[in-house]
């Protein structure tokens, strides 16, 4: 499910700075799954590969439960498939959150902006969280898609972004944190949001 | 407000040692990859790219060390050219800790390996490398790092290549690279004009007003730089410092 070695490096960079006793896993094996402390699920692509995989793999039900109870951050596709349904192949996603995950229109790409959205954009803080701190209120972090998530309910918005449109670019909600920018690809900021994730409680 | 038009130095690897001079300030060892890509990261690099100029086929691994060594330290963007063939290729760069893989040659000579590449890894992780010369009043593709031509012309193979799954188009002028005369902005504008994808611009840097040139009058999303930014003519910051006062937004 793309690129699981950047996150799995950025996320072994911060760990070893907190503590040597911190394991970062790469798996999508149900028992290591239920057996973590905490579970991030990236996903690069397209949605409904990264759906299938999921479901294949046997990982889906670990990771619906990990949802529920344990810190859980979702990256880019990772936030996508937490909604109830991609545009992306008419996919169904796993429904853990209310709300869609429709494409840039073409009114983005008519007012003359690229897509996939690509680059460093600047990320609105829409309400103080844990998985912020220390990171300072419009920081930027690197972008790469072209679906954005479209939640249903406005208090799961942790952040927002303006591409043509303004558009909710981090959703939190208890346990859950997800976001559409990689943090494993945004330097500082990106590896302060990873290193906050590792030590959250929620 | 908003998305930052990107600078990215360039890096030729061969057999694991980045060539061209480098000027840097108390840098170690002028030729390693992983110092030198720290050293732009810190620098404000938005990208890396690297291009892998080795010429025997038994050294091509090498540059899958290399790109796992800078991955595990610089938390930007990496991209790698040089060499791609096949969806292995790909599949072993992204593995390695590249996030796009850039192909050239290879898409000329089977333009299928961009759609099927992209159909496996996803449009955003394939970037298209496009050299370009100038023929007439158009411009005509060239492959085999620009010694051989191809009869095609560079905005219909841009258009193409987007249909087909690239992300992403690298756009080199061949007439420029090397010159220190500027980007050649009339081709620069032409293709990211009539693609809908972010296009990189490529050769001739040769100031930090042609990196916003690129941007102004190019119309690019991203300027690619390497010569420059090796022999220490200035650094990336300065050159996104200058860029801000000519009104372009960018991550400083």
């Amino acid at each position: 499910m793309g690129n699981l070695r950047s996150v799995s490096k950025a996320l072994e960079h911060v760990a070893t700075r907190i503590s040597p006793t911190i394991e970062v896993l790469v798996t999508s094996d149900p028992k290591a799954i239920r057996a973590a402390e905490r579970v991030v699920v990236p996903g690069q692509g397209a949605m409904p590969d990264c759906m299938r995989q999921l479901t294949d793999s046997g990982a889906r039900e670990a990771v619906v439960s990990a949802a529920a109870n344990k810190p859980f951050l979702g990256i880019c596709i990772g936030l996508q498939m937490l909604f109830e349904h991609g545009e992306e192949g008419d996919t169904p996603g796993l429904g853990l959150l209310p709300g869609r995950v429709p494409k840039f229109s073409a009114e983005v790409a008519n007012s003359g902006l690229k897509i996939p959205h690509m680059g460093w954009n600047q990320v609105i803080q829409e309400r103080p969280h844990p998985l912020w701190d220390g990171i300072a209120d419009r920081s930027r972090f690197y972008f790469v898609h072209s679906y954005y998530p479209q939640p249903a309910e406005r208090a799961l918005t942790a952040g927002s972004c303006a591409y043509g449109i303004s558009f909710t670019c981090a959703v939190a909600r208890d346990n859950i944190f997800a976001v559409q920018f990689h943090p494993e690809k945004s330097q500082n900021s990106g590896l302060q949001l990873l290193s906050n994730f590792v030590q959250w409680r929620p | 407000m908003g998305l930052a038009k990107r600078v990215i130095p360039c890096l030729d690897v061969t057999a694991g040692r980045v060539v061209k001079g480098v000027n840097f300030i108390r840098l170690i060892d002028a030729g390693d990859p992983v110092e030198i890509a720290a050293r732009y990261d810190a620098e404000g690099a938005d990208e890396l790219t690297f291009l892998d100029i080795t010429a025997s086929s038994d050294d091509r691994d090498i540059i899958l060390h290399v790109i796992e060594a800078v991955a595990a330290k610089v938390f930007i963007p990496l991209t790698v050219g040089g060499g791609v063939r096949k969806v292995a290729d790909v599949r072993r760069l992204l593995n390695a800790g590249a996030d796009k893989v850039s192909i050239n040659t290879a898409a000329v000579q089977n333009p299928a390996l961009v759609s099927e590449a992209s159909g496996i890894v996803g449009n955003q992780c394939i970037v298209v490398a496009i050299d370009a010369k100038k023929k007439g009043d158009r411009w005509e593709v060239y492959t085999h790092g620009g010694r051989n031509a191809t009869g095609l012309d560079v905005v219909d193979w841009a258009r193409r290549m987007v249909q087909a799954g690239a992300g992403e188009i690298l756009l080199t002028s061949m007439d420029r690279d090397g010159t220190r005369d500027g980007f050649d902005l009339a081709l620069t504008r032409a293709v990211s004009e009539a693609v809908s994808v972010p296009v990189i611009a490529s050769g001739g840097v040769g100031s930090r007003e042609h990196l916003a040139d690129g941007i102004l009058e190019g119309h690019a999303d991203a300027v690619l730089a390497a010569s420059v930014f090796h022999f220490g003519d200035f650094t990336v910051r300065e050159s996104k410092q200058y860029m801000q006062s000519r009104g372009i937004e960018v991550r400083l």
